[in-house]
């Protein structure tokens, strides 16, 4: 101990995050999930710019085929090119995963750092919480659905009515689990010696959140966010599939699994490839999520 | 402890009324007309008759304390009388919760659709917590061999992979491919000999592993964590040390300890399983109540999806209920006073 200590003494001391980023890289899975997870992105952002078939370009000529060079992934029933409409689909399937994660991640610390800041706030807000935790989401979820979606869509048109909608009822029905961590953290940070020298010196509540509480519950937050994305695609695929997301001829994964299931028989191959994307993607998203699990616990890390 | 259970008890009343109101709120405050799906040819004032004849005249708070007696004082009365055959306190006009698009009580359909939902649901339940016990014992005991190892990416597949797509995928293989089982759930079948209970197990084998793969994904892993805080323990040790069989040891000892937080789950996932069912019942075009909330939803038909979603709520508060309560007998450890 002393001789690193002697021979460290000279170099820079080493960040948190240089820690954290050295732990999560001795995660297997997590790098390739991380590797992955870059590259969908990329390939959804730029993909279209590179395959440049419209996704919904038909060709009734060239309907239901296989695999082939001109249509890799094949074609629909209406000759729409699939692998084209899988990349539409995963940009709006990413970013409505993405959206909603924030929206649930913003709810979520702000309603577990006011609960566990402000004693006289801390019991209401949990019992909103728990009351959150007990409405059945995926009913509701279709529910709310169904019956606004007309209406945002006469306001926003109907592209955009639909993603507000989705990501707002998603964001706002999973916020709740993020909420009790963040406050079970910020109970025990209150209790530290740093909070109450930074409050002996007149820190306002707004400055001790931000600057003293807020970066020391960034870790559970990080966690919660990548188990989010991962719900949330989730979530938006399921009620496509269950024909109440976006329009049929707005492609999403969920969207394009569920029209190819009509022709599982005269198609089958057809019905992989967007269940493919979202199985992969949510896969690599939760082996990140395990690994950043695994390297922000400073119990493991250093192993 | 039974000062605990009342308490909790009387509590969760104000929560669930809560809830039902809420979602009262939801779909009323929607712009749904249940008259949008009759033929155009019928005319406003007509239509604003049958809006009346419905019970949609009056204000909201009304047809909410309205709709509070239909469900917790009618619909228990009613139970009551057709299991007894009674008649008590005036069943002829007795007001029932009735659907919109059906004008039949929403509590008739909802038991007419129980027995599918329950079969396919708790059959599928019940399997997934049999393959996953074993599998978290075996993957605790032989920590980081392969055995764990795929185990662990198993679950992480069936956490990741949703119902719709795995079920859609076995349809594929096991039905259009290898012709094995029937990709659609026939609920007229009716089970009289052996070839239709044969014929029953088939058309259950592929909804029954596609909601299990997801039951054994999560349970296996708190199976696993579980055991292995257990075995670090110092009365394994101890029990070691006196000269049990290690399989007493392991499946006596360690198991049963380390089963008492897994129960918790099992109990917090029920109603999580059922929300799942509205999936894959879809998928395998089973008719249990998630097909029937999907049903109600299309067609505008505010008192089934009510009722439904009230029902799911109360699922979700009677597990939380009993996980808790369970927790406190199972483990003495814990006390709530």
């Amino acid at each position: 101990m002393t001789d690193t200590a002697t021979t460290t003494k000279t170099e820079a001391p080493r960040s948190q995050w240089a820690d954290v980023w050295d732990q999560f890289r001795t995660h297997r899975g997590a790098m390739i999930g991380a590797a992955f997870f870059v590259f969908i992105c990329l390939l959804v952002t730029f993909g279209p710019m590179l395959w440049t078939l419209e996704p919904n370009y038909i060709d009734i000529r060239a309907k239901n085929q296989g695999p082939s060079m001109a249509h890799p992934f094949g074609t629909d029933q209406l000759g729409r090119d699939t692998f084209a409409q899988v990349l539409a689909g995963g940009r709006v399937s990413l970013l409505v995963g993405v959206t909603a994660m924030l929206l649930a991640l913003f709810l979520g610390t702000l309603v577990g750092v006011v609960a566990g800041y402000f004693k006289r706030l801390d019991s209401p807000l949990m019992r909103l919480t728990d009351l959150f935790l007990a409405l059945p989401i995926l009913p509701l979820l279709l529910v709310i659905i169904m019956l606004f979606r007309d209406t945002l869509r006469a306001a926003f048109g109907p592209e955009t009515g639909i993603f507000i909608l989705v990501v707002s009822v998603i964001g706002i029905t999973s916020w709740m689990h993020t909420a009790r961590i963040v406050r079970g953290d910020v109970l025990s940070l209150k209790e530290q010696e740093f909070v109450l020298a930074a409050r002996s010196i007149g820190t306002p509540s707004r400055r001790m959140i931000l600057r003293h509480i807020l970066p020391n519950v960034m870790s559970p937050i990080m966690v919660s966010a990548t188990l989010g994305i991962a719900t949330a695609i989730i979530t938006e695929s399921a009620i496509s599939f269950l024909g109440l997301g976006f329009p049929s001829d707005f492609p999403t994964w969920g969207r394009l699994l569920s029209d190819s299931t009509n022709f599982m028989t005269l198609n089958p191959e057809r019905v992989i490839w967007p269940g493919l994307a979202i199985s992969l993607t949510v896969l690599s998203v939760n082996y990140i999520g395990d690994g950043l699990r695994d390297a922000l616990d400073p119990r493991i890390r250093g192993r | 402890m039974l000062n605990y259970t009342l308490r909790r008890l009387m509590f969760s009343i104000p929560v669930l009324l809560f809830i039902s109101f809420i979602i009262f709120l939801i779909l009323d405050l929607a712009p749904s007309d249940p008259t949008g799906n009759l033929p155009l040819t019928i005319p406003p004032e007509v239509r604003e008759k049958i809006r009346e004849s419905l019970g949609l005249g009056q204000p909201m708070p009304v047809r909410y304390y309205k709709w509070c007696v239909q469900f917790f004082v009618n619909e228990p009365l009613n139970i009551w009388d057709q299991y007894w055959g009674t008649c008590s306190f005036g069943c002829e006009d007795r007001l029932r919760v009735v659907s919109y698009v059906t004008r039949s009580p929403v509590v008739d359909l909802i038991v007419q659709r129980m027995p599918q939902t329950l079969w396919v649901v708790g059959m599928s339940y019940v399997v997934g917590i049999l393959i996953a016990i074993p599998i978290g014992v075996i993957s605790a005991y032989k920590q980081y061999s392969w055995f764990d190892q795929t185990g662990t990416f198993v679950s992480m597949v069936g956490f990741s992979v949703p119902p719709f797509f795995s079920g859609v995928l076995v349809i594929i293989i096991f039905s259009v491919q290898l012709g094995w089982f029937p990709s659609i759930y026939d609920t007229t079948l009716k089970v009289v000999s052996w070839d239709t209970f044969m014929l029953q197990v088939r058309q259950m084998v592929m909804p029954v592993m596609v909601l299990a793969l997801q039951t054994t994904a999560q349970i296996s892993r708190f199976m696993r964590a579980s055991m292995l805080d257990n075995l670090n323990q110092d009365y394994v040790r101890t029990a070691r040390a006196k000269g049990m069989k290690e399989s007493v040891v392991l499946l006596v000892h360690v198991l049963r300890n380390s089963l008492i937080p897994v129960i918790t789950v099992i109990a917090l996932g029920i109603p999580a399983v059922f929300g799942g069912a509205i999936i894959t019942e879809q998928v395998f075009k089973v008719n249990g109540i998630g097909q029937l909330l999907i049903i109600g939803i299309q067609g505008g038909d505010a008192p089934l999806v009510q009722t439904l979603t009230f029902i799911f709520a109360v699922m979700i508060v009677m597990a939380n209920l009993v996980a808790d309560i369970m927790y406190g007998i199972l483990d003495p450890r814990i006390r709530y006073d």
